[in-house]
């Protein structure tokens, strides 16, 4: 089990709603991830159009817990209005906090991030922040009252895998009481299962299985990923050796130190 | 009236939120609604008076990651 917020869950593994080849696919790969938390977000709804109902409709039919973000969200006012609109929308406290600094590689503005995590959660928000793996930031997150810090492995949508490897362990070292979940930048499960052998608590996958040629199957082989890398984690894992060490023992080998 | 919709500039006849959502055909959807970057609770939609030049957004739940 894992904890956000209070709540329980069963599965690590929260799941993006967007980039899938058809609403249907959609429905289907969220099922066979085993989430049961899905991110969406919010948009403006055409004059008489009833996109926003229709695709509503689908995600209740899924019984899930919903996580709204901010995506595209540039300043620290747009990202507060989204989050007040989500929790209205929605009627949830819970918010995926994105404030973007650089749209090129869609990385979070630190600073921006920060002061609205702090406003929001004295509004009684339940922050989940989208943000880098600087250790800085994501101690100032937790005082701000984040008990669920969410760093990127790499850029969103770049299926790179962890890139700072060393970091993301210091997080998982200095942040012992807050929900860390890798948040982007994973492209195989493999990648997923790295993520919850170090010890972080869940993952947030999206174009990875989206934009796969089988997003259904590819939505079973992460949800295996993430079990087998939180079981391999509570399993306690060996650490690396500089050297060679023989599995094999080594007494009783025929001919060890036959006389020549 | 004028007032900005969504982002585009649109005359509206309605007074008022509720009033806005029955003229543009928004009303039974699931939607929030922001008037000049405030959250407008669902509960004020009938008494929210509407100005000429308002900045009303009208939002809903749509795919995201």
């Amino acid at each position: 089990m894992v904890a956000f917020y209070g709540k329980d869950f069963s599965s690590r593994m929260l799941i993006g709603t967007a980039l899938y080849p058809s609403p249907a696919i959609m429905q289907r790969a969220i099922r066979a991830s085993g989430a049961e938390i899905v991110t969406v977000s919010l948009r403006r709804e055409s004059a008489g159009g009833r996109i926003g109902s229709a695709f509503w409709d689908l995600i209740r039919e899924l019984n899930v817990t919903v996580l709204p973000n901010t995506a595209g969200c540039r300043s620290v006012r747009e990202a507060i209005t989204t989050a007040e609109l989500a929790r209205e929308l929605f009627s949830t406290a819970w918010i995926k906090l994105e404030v973007i600094g650089d749209d090129e590689t869609l990385q979070p503005d630190p600073v921006g991030l920060v002061e609205a995590a702090q406003i929001l959660t004295k509004d009684g928000f339940e922050v989940f922040p989208y943000c880098t793996e600087d250790l800085t930031v994501a101690l100032r997150l937790r005082e701000a009252g984040c008990r669920v810090i969410m760093p990127w492995a790499a850029p969103i949508g770049s299926a790179r895998g962890i890139i700072n490897r060393d970091a993301l362990k210091l997080l998982r070292t200095r942040l012992p009481d807050v929900a860390l979940v890798v948040d982007a930048g994973l492209g195989a499960p493999s990648h997923a299962a790295d993520a919850l052998e170090l010890g972080y608590d869940a993952v947030l996958l999206n174009t990875a299985i989206a934009k796969a040629a089988d997003p259904v199957a590819m939505a079973n082989a992460f949800r295996l990923a993430v079990e087998a890398g939180r079981i391999g984690y509570e399993a306690g894992l060996m650490g690396p050796r500089d050297f060679a060490s023989p599995s094999t023992p080594v007494v009783g080998t025929p001919f060890w130190h036959a006389v020549s | 009236m004028l007032v900005v919709l969504n982002g585009e500039r649109t005359e509206i006849v309605a007074r008022n939120l509720a009033a806005l959502l029955s003229e543009k055909d928004f009303a039974h959807t699931h939607v929030a609604i922001a008037v000049n970057q405030r959250v407008v609770p669902r509960a004020a939609w009938p008494v929210t008076a509407l100005n000429s030049g308002d900045q009303i957004e009208i939002i809903t739940p749509r795919q995201g990651g």
